[in-house]
């Protein structure tokens, strides 16, 4: 019997390419073909130009700590405890929720510089998370 | 010329089943048995109901309550979205469909088997989100699973910003279990709480530990919205509805509205505090009670700014003056609210604002209440009301 994994994210036209890019080992942000401005989590259409055309362009990666929670009850199968969840404010002005991993719950801080790397679970499936940048 | 809704509807009962962890019955049973106590309190014949107003959450459909309580034909039934952030908007729908004629005794009710049944600390799986599956595909696969864990981040921000402590939110939560300990329907009752107690709880999405949570609770209330003018020929006097809105805000999304440039104020609740405000023609000042939403303890601080009962980082400071508590400038869930006497996801607040307005609440402040603040859930589409004694 394998081990329990993470939920999957449900994936439809809205989101499915940027899960496409993580199993690529890329962190995705979508940009509105309108109006150039990048937006995350993504939609179908830019609320500032109303433009449906988009393309997806690849983050450098880096970003620092906005907010971030522990997370230590309750524990689901396929999740790794204390797990700390974090607000990315990336580089190219787009903020996302990942996880931070190499970290000791207690060394995580407001403001810390981080960087992304690709966790690929037992069963194959990439996932974007983040370390501190000093920790390379 | 709007038409406005100031003081053309009132609630006119309230009723709640008790609160347990293992309710033995079925939430069509609760949804049923709180309504008819809604009934009897207001003196309506639950034979005379014509409209209801529940929340998406519900799992107990219109008609299937209707017959069960033997309601009236109905002319109006509707549904609230966005989990406790429905609680006032229900009862928003209920005005707009007594004042426009549609029906004449709207019942908004909750009933949910939430701790012998689907919990929602159980989490999200998509067998409970029905739609915006793809809005918590961001959230599920990093294991973000729960409200505490989405509301944690957004408190954590806060409390760096302005410098709030662990001891902060403590007084909330005691504040609060103080007041469950006059309230033999709340859970708090006779488990008063300390600070040691409170700081030594174990923790669960940090900074919120074990008694930052609400409790999860089975069981229902109901309350029942009427013309202002009939009733006044009821049973008790009315809670007569001053002041109402909805209001989700650019940016808003359900529970996680982490992109926004700022993370430490709710907008959303700003704009239902000033619409409500405004209908009522009244200010922050005039307001002498509240039951501000408590699903977390954190919420309670940001709303007193958000309602502009002190200013943005003065939360805290009103909490340690002793607002909350029932000789201060704002008493607040005096039943114990969502954290000591029950999660019936907002809508047993709203019954504590009647009670607050009627003078009938088992911690009845020594002031005269003319106002009562009510608002409905945090970090989601939400809403405020204002209730007045007639």
């Amino acid at each position: 019997m394998s081990a329990p994994t993470r939920i999957k994210p449900p994936l439809g036209p809205d989101n499915a390419w940027w899960w496409e890019m993580a199993a690529e080992g890329k962190l995705g942000i979508q940009r509105c073909q309108g109006c150039s401005r990048l937006r995350h989590p993504p939609r179908p259409m830019c609320g500032d130009c109303r433009s449906i055309k988009w393309e997806a362009v690849e983050a450098c990666g880096r970003g620092t700590i906005c907010s971030f929670t522990v997370l230590t009850h309750p524990q689901f199968p396929g999740y790794e405890y204390p797990l700390i969840i974090i607000l990315v404010d990336l580089e190219e002005g787009t903020r996302l929720t990942s996880q931070l991993i190499n970290c000791d719950p207690a060394d995580v801080a407001f403001g810390l510089p981080v960087e992304m790397v690709i966790h690929t679970d037992p069963d194959g499936f990439n996932i974007p998370v983040f370390q501190l940048a000093e920790a390379r | 010329m709007a038409y406005s809704l100031k003081d053309k509807t009132a609630i006119a009962g309230i009723g709640l089943t008790p609160f347990s962890k293992k309710s033995g019955v079925s939430e069509l049973s609760l949804a049923a048995q709180c309504i008819v106590a809604a009934c009897e309190d207001a003196g309506i014949d639950p034979g005379a109901v014509d409209g209801m107003v529940t929340y998406t959450l519900d799992n107990s459909e219109e008609v299937d309550v209707a017959r069960a309580i033997g309601a009236n034909d109905l002319t109006y039934f509707s549904r609230v979205h966005y989990g406790g952030g429905a609680a006032v908007g229900t009862v928003l729908q209920a005005a707009m469909a007594v004042a426009t004629g549609q029906a004449e005794t709207v019942v908004c009710y909750r009933a949910m088997n939430g701790r012998s049944g689907k919990r929602m600390g159980q989490g999200i799986s998509g067998q409970i989100i029905n739609s915006g599956l793809i809005h918590y595909s961001w959230y599920m696969a990093y294991g973000m699973l729960i409200p505490g864990s989405w509301i944690a981040m957004i408190a954590n921000k806060y409390m760096q910003e302005y410098g709030v402590t662990r001891e902060d939110l403590g007084r909330v939560a005691i504040s609060q279990r103080n007041y469950a300990q006059a309230n033999p329907r709340a859970y708090g009752y006779g488990k008063p709480l300390s600070m040691e107690e409170y700081l030594a709880s174990p923790p669960i999405a940090s900074p919120l530990c074990l008694y930052d949570f609400c409790q999860e609770t089975d069981g229902g209330c109901a309350v029942i919205v009427t013309s202002a003018e009939r009733a006044r020929d009821l049973r008790k006097s009315p809670a007569v509805i001053r002041g109402i809105s909805q209001a989700s805000t650019r940016g808003q999304e359900e529970m996680t509205s982490f992109y926004r440039e700022e993370l430490t104020s709710l907008p959303e609740m700003e704009l239902a505090g000033q619409r409500a405000y405004a209908m009522a023609g009244l200010e922050a000042k005039d307001i002498d009670a509240a039951c501000l939403y408590d699903a977390f303890s954190s919420e309670v601080i940001m709303q007193l700014e958000s309602f502009g009962f002190c200013g943005q980082g003065e939360g805290k400071d009103m909490v340690l003056d002793g607002a909350l508590d029932i000789d201060g400038r704002l008493p607040n869930n005096t039943h114990g609210g969502l954290l000591s006497e029950a999660y019936i996801h907002g809508m047993n607040n709203i019954a504590e604002g009647v009670r607050l307005v009627r003078g009938d609440s088992t911690s009845q402040p020594a002031k005269a209440v003319e106002h009562v603040l009510v608002s409905s859930g945090v970090g989601v589409p939400t809403g405020a009301l204002i209730l007045g004694r007639d």
